[in-house]
């Protein structure tokens, strides 16, 4: 018995690779685990190496480990890679047909169970892709869980499809399923402690986490160019546009996506945008036009492995900066940065809210490993009320005299102002993006600039005043401080927790809320602190940086990963044991 | 309110427009073709890109949106995507919607949105002092183009008829009474309606005058042309040189991209009810 196990197939891509993943998480979370899965895979849809590893765990956790317990490899080249990984005791699942392994290929032992899924597909007549619905079951039957948990699953995958279609499945995964109990009936070390989950759970990837938030949050409009890594939330969105009264409208760019969505927003609906690294950089005029003319904005960033195209399906945390900075000019914005999907629903949903409250872009900072990987939420943190706070807009009517309403009235003392909407009486103005008066109408007189810039200036104090601080975690009087932010978070505080069972006094530090920067919290929590070390997933310290220009304080020790693949627990721990 | 008349659109500030300038015409047509329709200074949206075109929104009371250079059409479509029943006109410029926003005209023209798009068609950029545009005719002097331009010109007209726009018209900017009776065509147009206006600059453009375009331009109406074919559209669209044609080139009935979509088949975006429904059945799809 196994109170964590790690699952990870493997093989080309088109093999069904990616969908085996997501039906083995979910039917876990059904039967009461804690699960998470992550993929590894080229940029192709053919060929190359797929990967997706699903951890399960009677007892919460909090991201992936070294560990490999049970591969099941569709080709031999999925055992060359990952044999090294295997831990001591591990199963291969493999068919003997692709290649003959024997205990020798191994660097450590390992326990090999040969079965047939060519034949078995071949003798139920199926095709040989479904190779991955046979190896479920047999996995099913390797974790010791009944089969009737993944049934529930493959019947509600398939039952659109009809009846016929459940069966055949349901056929071809008991072949596998009944295949290990009769062969393999003493291998019971991998079976996984009863799961103690007593309520509902959904199993989410990052993407769909952020398009739930926004869903729930009111968004109306989203114009999203196709890029890896944020293409699930243009699937979420198209699939539920008509249910939820949305438009998702493909642009013809990135320029175009962030112009339309400044112009839905101006016209009264919540929208958004989102985009990799190199869609952002396109997006990047835009932005400051939506800070010129104040138009409530989202933004969700899905970070991943550049310069230019990069490394596009590896992660990375490398455009914290970036957005600080881009845009021409100055202007106010916030940058939120979830480090896991439940922290990417509801921080998208509250991005919704301070972008009309504050009338900025806000960023959702979204990575790779964030937006692809399948996370397990409880459904109660998904049923939680969601207040949708428009700040000041009005719909209909302003009031103003004839001519005379100032949308962009310098004189309000949080430099945020009532806007109109175009068809609203009474509230005729001009989204501008020269610099314009209350009215909105051009002007370059000094006075009037000044007046202007201030007024957009203390837009930002207001929202420091509402700032979600750093999250502290762990001993009060710790001898070492990690921070972090972001996904980076997740390997982080497994890592505190390895280090303070070996006695050690760690804490943590996480910004769910990046910029503005909580600076007198990060001073008192600093002033505390004996040893600060920073750990991010790019190569020059970028949370380190804005620390420094913020606060003063410089972190010298870095812990810095910059290979596209996710922190480990134990590489962090490795470095300071 | 009152009966609207042109000058219900004046906003007590003049233009800034050189003494002459084409852009007065379409200005004043536009205002007219407004309060012929009705669409008060409350009740639609301008779009502006950016150019000398682009300054009228000083002068013209009715809600205005000026964005950044060659992003206009983006922000028009994301504007009535959000609310379907207003009514949206696009300002542009030769240079701002065919040489920076070129790939956004294609494909507006290609999703059939229900706007009008004025595009003043000066041949050059006057409000950077007068550089070649997309449309400057080879051989063309300018302060880019010293020895003369030796590009093939933008044909917006084609190019608007290829990308699949359904309404394709050509104005003069020295002719109110006809430019406006276009605009009132065009906005009255169910789709994505391109209107190209040729004016005068005539600041940087010594050979292409107003009695330069009189010499040449004469009126399809009246000469039996039918606006109702693609290929023939498309052969007027090229007539350039002794005889240039004004009016209608084309007209089809497309449905406009709001009308696809889904969720626009009642009430805007923009009233629709914030709170999704079917949370719960939303949910279960990732149980």
């Amino acid at each position: 018995m196994k109170d964590n196990v790690t699952w990870t197939i493997g093989g080309e891509a088109g093999f069904g690779i990616m969908s085996s993943g997501t039906v083995l998480a979910r039917t876990f979370a059904r039967t009461g685990y804690h699960v998470f899965a992550v993929n590894d895979y080229p940029s192709l849809i053919r060929g190359g190496h797929n990967v997706v590893s699903v951890r399960i765990g009677s007892k919460p956790f909090y991201g992936m480990t070294k560990d490999l317990h049970i591969l099941v490899a569709l080709n031999a080249e999925t055992v060359e890679i990952h044999k090294a990984q295997l831990n001591e005791g591990a199963y291969v699942l493999y068919d003997p047909k692709e290649k003959e392994w024997t205990a020798a290929d191994f660097p450590k032992p390992v326990t090999l169970v040969p079965i047939p899924l060519r034949d078995i597909v071949s003798e139920l007549h199926a095709d040989v892709v479904m190779r991955n619905t046979v190896v479920l079951g047999a996995s099913i039957a390797c974790l010791g869980v009944p089969f009737e948990a993944l049934f529930s699953v493959i019947h509600d995958q398939f039952i659109h499809k009809g009846q016929e279609v459940v069966d055949q499945n349901e056929k071809i995964a008991r072949a596998g399923f009944d295949y290990v109990k009769t062969h393999f009936a003493a291998l019971t070390d991998m079976h996984v402690s009863p799961g103690t989950v007593t309520e509902k759970q959904a199993i989410v990837n990052g993407s769909e986490a952020v398009g739930l938030g926004a869903v729930r949050a009111g968004l109306k409009f989203a114009a999203i160019y196709p890029m890896t890594p944020i293409n699930a939330l243009i699937t979420f969105l198209a699939d539920h546009a008509k249910e939820f009264g949305i438009v998702y409208k493909q642009p013809e760019d990135e320029i175009a996506g962030i112009n339309m969505a400044i112009g839905a927003s101006i016209a009264g609906a919540r929208s958004m945008v989102a985009t990799s690294g190199g869609g952002f950089s396109l997006m990047v005029e835009g932005l400051s036009l939506a800070g010129m003319v104040e138009a409530p904005l989202v933004i969700d960033l899905g970070m991943r492995a550049g310069p230019a195209t990069g490394m596009p399906t590896y992660t990375e945390q490398g455009e914290l900066l970036f957005t600080i900075y881009a845009g021409h000019g100055e202007f106010p914005r916030i940058i939120l940065a979830p480090a896991d999907a439940e922290e990417a629903y509801s921080l998208t949903a509250t991005a919704f809210n301070l972008a009309d409250r504050y009338q900025v872009p806000v960023f959702v900072l979204t990575d790779k490993y964030l937006n692809e990987s399948q996370w397990c939420i409880p459904v109660s943190q998904l049923n939680q009320p969601v207040t949708i706070d428009r700040g000041k807009l009005l719909l209909s009517d302003t009031g103003a005299a004839e001519g005379q309403f100032q949308r962009y009235d310098a004189d309000v003392e949080n430099g945020v102002s009532a806007r109109s909407v175009p068809g609203a009486k009474h509230g005729q103005y001009y989204a501008n993006s020269y610099e314009h008066d209350g009215t909105g109408h051009v002007t370059d007189r000094a006075d009037t600039r000044i007046a202007m810039t201030e007024k957009r200036r203390r837009k930002t104090k207001a929202i420091e005043s509402g700032i979600m601080p750093p999250v502290y975690a762990g001993d009060e009087q710790a001898d070492i401080t990690l921070v972090t932010w972001g996904t980076t978070k997740g390997a982080v505080i497994t890592a505190m927790e390895t280090l303070r069972s070996q006695g050690k006094k760690v804490g943590v530090i996480t910004y769910p809320w990046v910029y503005p920067f909580p600076v007198a919290e990060t001073k008192k929590l600093f002033a505390a602190a004996k040893r600060i070390i920073d750990v991010e997933q790019n190569a020059t310290g970028q949370l380190a940086r804005l620390i420094m220009s913020e606060t003063g304080t410089e972190i010298t020790e870095k812990l810095l990963k910059f290979d596209g693949r996710p922190w480990l627990p134990e590489e962090i721990v490795s470095k300071l044991s | 309110m009152a009966t609207l008349t042109a000058e219900s659109y004046n906003t007590g500030f003049l233009p800034t427009w050189c003494p002459g300038c084409g852009d007065f015409g379409i200005w004043k047509s536009l205002q007219g073709a407004f309060a012929k329709l009705g669409i008060g200074p409350d009740d639609g949206m301008v779009v502006y890109g950016i150019g000398c075109h682009g300054n009228m929104y000083d002068w013209m009371r009715m809600y205005g949106f000026a964005g950044l250079h060659g992003r206009a059409l983006p922000v028009a479509q994301g504007i009535k995507l959000a609310n379907h029943t207003l009514p949206v006109v696009v300002v542009s410029g030769d240079g701002d919607c065919l040489g920076e926003g070129g790939n956004h005209f294609m494909h507006a023209a290609k999703r059939n949105p229900d706007l009008t798009v004025i595009i003043h068609d000066n041949q050059v950029y006057g409000l950077t002092t007068g550089q070649a545009s997309p449309t400057a005719k080879p051989g063309f002097k300018t302060k880019s183009t010293p020895e003369g331009s030796t590009d093939s010109p933008v044909n917006p007209l084609a190019l608007a008829l290829v990308s699949g726009a359904t309404f394709v018209a050509r104005g003069f900017a020295g002719d109110m009474p006809g430019l406006t009776a276009l605009m009132e065509q065009a906005m009255n147009h169910k789709g994505f309606a391109v209107l190209d206006v040729l004016q005068p600059c005539v600041t940087f453009d010594k050979v292409h005058t107003y009695q330069w375009y009189r010499q040449r331009l004469y009126k399809l109406d009246g000469t039996g042309y039918v606006p109702d074919n693609k290929l023939t559209a498309l052969e007027k669209s090229m007539e350039w040189g002794d005889k240039i044609p004004l009016g209608v080139l084309y007209k089809e009935d497309r449905p406009t991209s709001e009308g696809l979509e889904s969720a626009l088949q009642g009430e805007p975006l923009i009233r629709l009810p914030l709170e999704p429904a079917h949370w719960d059945k939303l949910l279960n799809e990732f149980v």
